[in-house]
């Protein structure tokens, strides 16, 4: 970890000293891209990478749903259907979800907080580029010896027997593994600098307390994901282990414990869900008070809610494995917490309807999406305390009631609020609106598409019907209500072509943002659209919560708001006239995270494939990489000496 | 080391309040010092998750035990001895942050190249004791001691590993001139990296060699 000693360094420069050359940083082109460690482009990257992976997460199950529209269905083979299910859930849980949330955390979380970039810009980088490796690494293994096909939690003894004699005999488990591990390693280093920045970087008088709720929500995912991750990483070892050199540890003709895998999963697993869905609560606790006029109902209600559903989410995990025997009374205990958890969860549907209640309520496209993924989300959540009732959840265990679950929860919730996320912020991102018209159309048809998918799948879980089976007989009743899923399901896929023909369509066509296009409450919006590289010319100084709002709206006696005259100006009018943006210095770009993310490859197909040379050819380019990242200075001396190291 | 909390750059722009001195942070911790923190925070849990399962999975294979078992492999004394040089190990540690805090460069050289070689020398006697398990029939495949023995010491050989090369990076630094006292925060961070390793080693020691299994 040689890494974490380089701060960022962003160095006071005299003012003495005038700068003559520019930053050795193109500005445009490709290359400013690859090289790049500005929190807001690695964003950009994050989310078009993610919506990539979601697009192609989103064809498997098309296919899917293809081959389960009728009984009997020979579109996919089994071998192929169990390939795509599982690299489905992975996709959508480790190249969406979570990437997602760094795309939305990197942009938005130093804006927020009022600092000109995350505390490791190129840890930072350095993130982006694992996850970019290891998404690609996962899918190449369609070509080179079939793909995972275990599930997206890969069960031991399934995945873990020995490659020659296994379950499952291709490539697919190995690449699995090493693949989450390396994207594990990506997800710790990006939660760790989240955690540095959030503690550490606030501008002055933005206490904790003064945070946005969606920087505090970033805040328990990056410590649910710190902690999360080891002990799934421990699993995957331990089932790379037991497939490739023999070792006992899911064997249970030796002593070992298949349910000693499902547990390390599920501990990891189940803080996951709130990793995954926990930003966007953060995102619609910003859209709703926007929309609505109003203050968000409970401020610090709503931010202890969300710290509790992180400590609770470490005690719930045994839920997932209900059905495996566990004993009454750790299934009583996990049955209990199950239900505990949903009093944060309902406290926080509480508190965003209070929100909304009385408000001056503008129906735009994102508060379309935020309260899409209140009334979907709370179905999610409500058929999950279904299951903390032991009984009935093991009725429902493995079958498609669990499916229609998780996908309110992940789909109805996450993905609504991700999509709410993009209309709200798009002309911070990039100076423009999104089209408001496309905006309704991709939200109505995202809203049936996807009631017309998933609600059905309750009663086809209610009537038997198995999750990760590839095909049914007919005359069990399921053809109907398959039949309208499959047509949901494309009805998204409508859906999201509407919303990339809008992002197409508006940039160059589309309406360009202001600074402020929503009078809205936080510092993000007080910088320019897109922000400056260093996105605030004068850091900010906070003095309540909402601080921007209250720059710009005062009460008159009665309650009623009064705009303040200078309210809201654009911050370039209120600059210092002597203001040179080149006085403020910036992390130069690197190459050094780049050429150490690509070591991980490297040593992932050398130990997929067991081969010597490219595990040592992974280990000197890793070297190469972090010797010359420890070496290289944050950011270009500005002036030869006393900074040059 | 320089600090990463960013202040406004003109002079017109400092005369306003903006914001804390160059070296403050919100927690008055550097970032990163905390990160580590988090980091070891992250690789507790880590180990932590191969210990439980070291101690769920003990004595549990009695009835298929084959090969070796651990009473009659493990060698108390001689691991004993080459704990007691890792532990030393971090006392050289502190010596030589103490050493570069005080601008005493040649003796804090000296000290990180002991805490090294004794991080070696301990690295040198699980490669003794491993191949001594293994000619004496125990492999990972052999029985549960085998497979979580191995697994668990070897993940922890391969942290102090790291560590070594770590510090060996930082001596050559030094030896370049490029790890002046102002710095020193960079050794200090190692170094917490270097007593967190080996602290897990105290609960690895604990669990499998002090605690009778049978």
């Amino acid at each position: 970890m040689t890494t974490v000693e380089d701060a960022t360094t962003l160095v006071q420069v005299p003012e003495k000293r005038i700068r003559i050359l520019e930053r050795p940083r193109a500005t445009t082109g490709p290359w400013s891209w690859v090289t790049t460690v500005d929190h807001k482009k690695i964003a950009i990257m994050y989310g078009t990478l993610a919506l990539c992976f979601f697009i192609v997460g989103g064809i498997e199950a098309l296919f899917i749903r293809l081959q389960l529209a009728q009984p009997n269905g020979t579109i996919l083979s089994a071998a192929r259907y169990n390939e795509f299910f599982t690299m489905h859930g992975t996709t959508m849980v480790f190249l969406l979800g979570m990437p997602i949330a760094a795309a939305f955390g990197n942009y938005l979380m130093p804006l927020m907080i009022g600092a000109r970039d995350v505390a490791f810009p190129r840890l930072n980088m350095l993130g982006f580029w694992v996850f970019a490796f290891g998404g690609l690494f996962l899918y190449s293994s369609f070509a080179l010896g079939g793909a995972p096909d275990g599930g997206w939690f890969g069960y031991a003894p399934l995945t873990s027997t020995p490659l020659a004699a296994g379950y499952l005999p291709g490539r697919g488990a190995d690449f699995w593994c090493v693949g989450l591990i390396m994207l594990g390693i990506g997800s710790v280093a990006t939660a760790v600098n989240f955690l540095v920045t959030i503690l550490n970087m606030r501008a002055p008088g933005m206490t904790l307390m003064r945070m946005p709720v969606f920087v505090w929500m970033i805040l328990v995912i990056a410590f649910l994901t710190l902690f999360a991750m080891p002990p799934v990483t421990a699993a995957l070892i331990m089932v790379f282990m037991d497939r490739n050199f023999h070792t006992n540890f899911f064997n249970a003709a030796a002593g070992g414990d298949p349910l000693m895998y499902q547990n390390l999963f599920w501990i990891f697993g189940h803080p996951e869900v709130y990793i995954l869905i926990l930003p966007g609560m953060g995102i619609v606790s910003e859209i709703l008070p926007v929309f609505s006029r109003k203050p968000l109902f409970g401020y610090s209600i709503v931010v202890f809610s969300g710290i509790a559903i992180g400590f609770l989410g470490w005690g719930v995990w045994a839920h997932h494995m209900f059905a495996s025997g566990l004993g009454p009374v750790a299934v009583s205990a996990f049955g209990l917490s199950t239900m505990l958890i949903a009093i944060p969860t309902g406290v926080k549907i509480f508190n965003w309807l209070a929100t909304v209640w009385g408000g001056a309520v503008r129906l735009r496209t994102p508060m379309l999406f935020a309260l899409g993924f209140i009334a979907q989300f709370t179905i999610g959540g409500l058929s999950g305390v279904m299951h903390s009732i032991v009984p009935s959840d093991t009725q429902q265990t493995d079958t498609y009631f669990v499916v229609a679950h998780f996908h309110y929860v992940l789909f109805g919730g996450l993905v609504f609020a991700v999509f709410g996320g993009f209309y709200y912020w798009w002309p911070k991102f990039f100076g423009r609106m999104l089209n408001e018209k496309m905006g309704k159309l991709n939200f109505w048809l995202m809203v049936i598409g996807f009631n017309l998918t998933f609600f059905p799948m309750h009663f086809l879980g209610f009537e038997g019907q198995p999750r990760r089976t590839y095909t049914y007989p007919s005359g069990m009743g399921w053809d109907t209500l398959n039949l309208l899923a499959t047509i949901g399901a494309f009805i998204i896929a409508t859906s999201v072509l509407v919303f990339i023909v809008n992002v197409i369509y508006t940039a160059r066509r589309g309406e360009r943002a202001s600074s402020d296009p929503w009078d809205a409450r936080t510092l993000e919006w007080s910088t320019s659209s897109p922000p400056p590289e260093y996105n605030f010319a004068v850091v900010p100084v906070v003095t309540s919560l909402d601080d921007f709002w209250h720059r710009k709206y005062t009460e008159d006696d009665e309650g009623h708001l009064v705009k303040l005259p200078a309210g809201g100006a654009d911050e370039a009018e209120t600059l210092p006239v002597s203001f040179d943006p080149h006085s403020i210095h910036m992390p130069s770009p690197s190459y050094w995270p780049l050429i150490f993310a690509m070591c991980l490859p490297i040593l992932g197909y050398g130990f997929v494939f067991k081969n010597w040379w490219l595990l040592g050819a992974g280990v000197v380019v890793g070297f190469f990489g972090l010797q010359g990242w420890a070496i290289e200075p944050s950011a270009e001396p500005e002036h030869s000496g006393t900074e040059a190291h | 080391m320089s600090q990463a909390v960013v202040t406004a750059g003109p002079s017109e722009v400092d005369a306003l309040p903006v914001g804390p001195h160059a070296h403050d942070t919100n927690t008055g911790v550097s970032n990163p010092k905390l990160a580590i923190w988090l980091f070891i925070s992250s690789e507790a849990l880590f180990f932590g998750a191969f210990i439980s399962t070291y101690f769920l999975y003990r004595g549990r294979d009695a009835q298929y035990l084959k090969g070796p078992t651990p009473d009659k492999l493990l060698n108390i004394p001689f691991t004993s001895v080459t704990s007691f040089v890792l532990l030393m190990s971090s006392l050289t540690m502190v010596l030589a942050l103490a050493a570069i805090q005080r601008g005493d460069h040649r003796r804090f050289r000296i000290w990180l190249l002991a805490t090294a070689l004794f991080g070696a020398t301990f690295i040198g006697g699980q490669v003794f004791e491993f191949t001594e398990f293994y000619r004496e029939g125990l492999h990972l495949s052999t029985n549960m001691f085998g497979t979580t023995f191995f697994v668990l010491t070897g993940l922890h050989g391969a942290h102090v590993t790291m560590g070594i090369i770590w510090l060996l990076l930082l001596w050559s630094r030094s030896m370049q001139g490029r790890l002046p006292t102002e710095k020193s925060e960079a050794v200090e961070i190692a170094g917490l990296y270097w007593h967190f390793v080996d602290v897990v080693w105290i609960f690895i020691f604990t669990a499998v060699y002090l605690i009778p299994t049978h």
